[in-house]
């Protein structure tokens, strides 16, 4: 995130926090109940090759509830996120140490296997990545190599309705996903996650390419689908963040004496107190646009 | 900054001068390789062109030239090229996939794979021709001089293309494809069969056409293995002696002719339906390349 002035920024901010009622409404009705974690991160290192990215991850991941995580490039805010679904097993020497507990499973324990992992844990990309096949297609791949049973156009059709873009293509399901826009797209690749009914969603920078308006939809989409689903968010954009998540992870760079660049998190909390009352002096700089 | 100064200068007539020069070099080369192949296509359509008719295409070769048509080798040509075919795409796609898919560049003997197919794909013909002969028609394999073993022989000499290409059309498919469909739970498998695999066919099959059109003029290597020259019928099965195209032309170019049994406009006839061949598989490599590549 680039440099922003800093008093429009703090302006922004109270603003949206609270910004819409339903904001208000899900996270009041979800510190009602107890809180149920979904992921447990003890001690997470993830190196590439001999060096971490990002060293020292303790925090929980909450049921029903969207997790943000922020903090300038290179805090190695992605790197974590694509441990959560074992992604980072395809990328040649990536090593995860420590514990991640899934439902308290270690997804990095003995016999389990990554496929089975990334059923239950999708993930959406920084840039929209349909297949090369149509919409219906798209919304298909995923029941299909998971051999789901099924009516597969009541599967295709309830995954669009959740992704809120049925009503946009509801006439064209077999042209190719590579003719809509790219917030669309991401729609698409949202509701193709949500077409293997996983448990958790991850999500990449969503929004990174997007414009404001289709950026919108899709935080609208992700308020909606936090009544079902648990989401973690990586995101540059703080007003986002503040906007949507419950949570929020604030990561930051640090330089060892080899001058090596490694990612740690500084502070975890509510998301409305990170950025009312952060705990962190870097925090506070950083939500506030004096840093990053 | 004066008024002068502001006016643009008229054109440098040496800067033109050279322009206009190197312009003219560049279309003088291109001048030479046109004007060449022009003159081997007015060549060979002069002498060929009145001969091919049904009766080539139709008959056998024959010691009277006026009796003599290229069927045999015609369908030679076709047995060999559906032989090769069958072997080099199973074959050459799957080395393709291994390479991209699952070498991992770090280990030494993958990077010695991959760069003998690249040295593979500059041995000269007739050393595949030999290895035809030691392997496949003698050797282990004693399949003797039958189509089965020229069609194998040519495999060999073109599967680096195959692979090569594949290995392109492959590469091609962007990272973040292979990304999406292994986040929704698909296996590696499952990924390179369903979405690898069906967005780099139109690359693959370009790669595959312009590998065949490489093996249908080829005629060294079939010699070696013992392609035969005269004969009067077509292969009727894997185990059959077989000539080819190329064959037959280089038999009757080296023919003694004479006034009566000219085997010369025969050559160029066969030359003119070789040409045709290669271009029809050219053409389609193209439409399949502009038809489905698949813009990313």
């Amino acid at each position: 995130m680039e440099r922003v002035t800093e008093p429009p920024e703090i302006r922004a901010r109270r603003d949206v926090v609270p910004p819409t009622p339903q904001v208000v409404a899900a996270p009041a009705s979800t510190e009602r109940k107890p809180r149920e974690a979904i992921f447990g991160l003890e001690g997470v290192q993830v190196s590439y090759g001999v060096k971490p990215a990002v060293r020292d991850v303790s925090f929980e991941i909450g049921r029903h509830e969207i997790t943000a995580l922020i903090g300038p490039s290179g805090c190695g805010k992605s790197t974590l996120i694509r441990c959560l679904n074992r992604m980072n097993d395809l990328i040649p020497g990536a090593r995860v140490e420590g514990r991640v507990l899934y439902h308290d499973q270690d997804l990095y324990g003995p016999g389990i296997d990554a496929v089975e992992v990334r059923k239950r844990i999708g993930m959406v990309f920084q840039k929209p990545n349909p297949f090369p096949k149509s919409i219906f297609d798209n919304i298909a791949f995923g029941p299909r190599v998971l051999g789901m049973k099924g009516d597969m156009d009541e599967m295709v059709e309830r995954a669009l309705k959740q992704g809120a873009l049925w009503d946009e293509v509801k006439d064209r399901l077999k042209t190719n996903a590579f003719g809509m826009s790219g917030g669309q797209q991401q729609r698409l690749c949202i509701a193709r996650a949500l077409a293997v009914s996983p448990d958790v969603i991850l999500m990449d920078e969503p929004c990174s390419a997007l414009d404001p308006i289709s950026t919108g939809k899709i935080e609208d989409l992700m308020l909606e689908l936090k009544q079902d689903y648990s989401i973690v968010i990586v995101t540059h954009n703080m007003q986002q963040a503040a906007r949507v998540s419950d949570k929020t992870a604030f990561f930051t760079v640090e330089l060892d004496d080899q001058e090596h660049r490694s990612g740690r998190v500084v502070e975890f909390d509510d998301t409305e107190k990170i950025f009312t009352n952060p705990g962190d002096s870097r925090t506070e700089a950083y939500v506030t646009g004096k840093v990053g | 900054m004066s008024a002068a100064d502001r006016t643009i200068p008229p054109p440098s007539p040496t800067r033109r001068a050279k322009d206009l020069a190197f312009r003219l070099a560049l279309l003088g080369c291109l001048g030479i390789s046109v004007l060449l192949l022009g003159v081997l296509l007015y060549d060979v359509i002069k002498d060929g062109a009145g001969h091919l008719d049904m009766h080539f295409l139709t008959s056998f070769t024959s010691i009277s030239a006026d009796k003599a048509g290229a069927q045999a080798a015609i369908w030679g040509t076709i047995w060999l090229m559906g032989i090769c075919g069958v072997f080099i795409v199973p074959v050459g796609v799957a080395t393709a996939i291994y390479l991209e898919e699952y070498a991992d560049d770090a280990r030494w003997y993958n990077r010695l794979i991959e760069v003998n197919i690249q040295n593979l794909a500059a041995v000269p013909s007739v050393v595949y021709g030999i290895l035809g002969l030691a392997f496949l028609v003698r050797g282990p394999l004693a399949l003797g001089n039958t189509v089965l073993a020229g069609g194998l022989t040519l495999g060999l000499l073109v599967l680096p293309v195959v692979i090569i290409s594949g290995r392109e059309a492959i590469r091609a498919v962007p990272p973040s494809i292979r990304e999406g469909s292994r986040a929704l739970g698909a296996t590696q498998w499952q990924t390179i069969w369903r979405q690898v695999l069906p967005a780099s066919i139109p690359g693959i099959a370009t790669g595959v056409i312009l590998a065949l059109s490489r093996a249908i003029g080829e005629t060294a290597p079939l010699i070696v293995v013992g392609a035969a020259t005269v004969i009067a019928f077509n292969p009727d099965g894997l185990d059959s002696q077989f000539t080819a195209l190329p064959i037959q032309i280089f038999d009757w170019i080296s023919r003694a002719s004479n006034d009566v049994n000219n085997y010369k406009p025969l050559a160029a006839a066969a030359i003119l339906l070789l040409m045709i061949m290669l271009l029809a598989m050219n053409s389609v490599a193209i439409w399949l390349r502009n038809r489905y590549e698949q813009k990313w």
